[in-house]
């Protein structure tokens, strides 16, 4: 896969030459790497607590709070039975993920208000460290990623 | 003992992890091969073994963040520094703020820039070329983003090449991820000797 076949590349709407594909040419392989993180953290081999559909829900979730709709479009599209995580009234109540939804929509938006408290909290419904540490990597990476989309974006705006 | 710190600082403090990390002896082979332990490097930090748990993302995510904060060209290791330390004060990730304004310092030979940032935060007095870098981090670092075309007009204004911007894009919203980590699963603590 070459960078511009990348999710970060693509979602950004990047056309293939200009004077931002070169300077994104000269960070190829962090894009491939970026890539290869949306693999590990979107569709693990080993998910633990979360499926493939749950952490494809969650992330459209959070990249339409972070008002990206265009990143929100391409996970929704692995969503499956969690899709109506992306209404962002949604509370995941009815599929037993109201704790879970609380929680990333936190460590997503008001990041610097996560205490102990929050973690304890998972601990205490059953959700595993593991699981915890899992959840922390997805939201995170999106976190990084719709940012560099947003960037990009913004470097072609000024380029135009 | 040990006392949770809440304010900024250079003095790279103790990390101390909220969940479990995973225990050295009982690692799999998997981890073992992402922790990179040898026969020869077995110190690991709680930290590393914390994030072993999900062991498919820490395999990837280390060579990525080396590759941002240092392969060569583009813009300079400080300026990333600042970049990182933008994102990590305003998700108060103390632990990632001390350790990234402690590697400015030391690279600049100067303590100026990140005490002025700890003392005043955004209304800090720096640099033209500073004050663009730490604002398009800062801005970028808040949820939603808000840094603009305002704020990307400003680093070409203060001499940033492309190359430069995109170095700063990567490294701020590095710690967008970092500080997620760091700042959720535990807390920033000084070891305290009792009497």
């Amino acid at each position: 896969m070459t960078y511009t076949d990348t999710t970060t590349f693509t979602i950004a709407g990047l056309p293939e030459s200009g004077s931002v594909a070169d300077a994104v040419a000269t960070r190829a392989k962090i894009f491939a790497m970026t890539q290869a993180a949306e693999e590990a953290v979107l569709r693990p081999q080993d998910c633990g607590a979360f499926s493939h559909t749950l952490r494809a829900g969650l992330a459209a979730r959070v990249a339409q709070q972070a008002k990206d709709e265009a990143l929100a479009q391409h996970y929704l599209k692995g969503a499956g039975e969690y899709a109506n995580l992306t209404d962002l009234a949604e509370t995941g109540a009815g599929q037993g993920l109201r704790t879970v939804v609380t929680f990333v929509d936190k460590v997503a938006n008001q990041t610097r208000d996560i205490s102990a408290e929050d973690i304890a909290g998972l601990q205490a419904e059953g959700v595993a460290d593991a699981d915890i540490v899992r959840l922390c990597e997805l939201v995170a990476f999106l976190a990084y990623q719709s940012r560099v989309i947003s960037g990009l974006r913004l470097m072609q705006g000024a380029a135009e | 003992m040990s006392r949770i710190i809440h304010k900024f600082t250079r003095n790279v403090p103790h990390w101390q992890p909220r969940v479990t990390p995973v225990k050295l002896a009982e690692a799999t082979e998997a981890q073992l091969e992402a922790l990179q332990v040898t026969p020869s490097n077995t110190k690991v930090s709680d930290y590393v073994l914390t994030l072993a748990h999900d062991v498919e993302s820490l395999k990837v995510r280390s060579p990525l963040f080396n590759a941002i904060m240092y392969d060569p060209g583009g813009m300079s290791r400080a300026e990333r520094e600042l970049g990182a330390l933008g994102a990590s004060m305003v998700n108060r990730c103390i632990y990632c703020a001390a350790v990234h304004a402690d590697r400015h310092a030391k690279i600049e030979k100067d303590t100026s820039v990140t005490d002025a940032l700890f003392a005043k935060g955004e209304d800090a007095d720096l640099s033209d070329r500073n004050r663009a870098i730490f604002d398009f981090a800062r801005k970028s670092a808040e949820a939603p983003p808000s840094a603009g075309a305002a704020e990307v007009s400003a680093l070409r204004d203060a001499g940033l090449s492309d190359e430069e911007i995109l170095d700063l894009i990567l490294s701020s919203a590095l710690f967008g991820w970092a500080n997620r980590l760091m700042h959720v699963l535990g807390d920033p603590v000084r070891k305290e000797v009792s009497a």
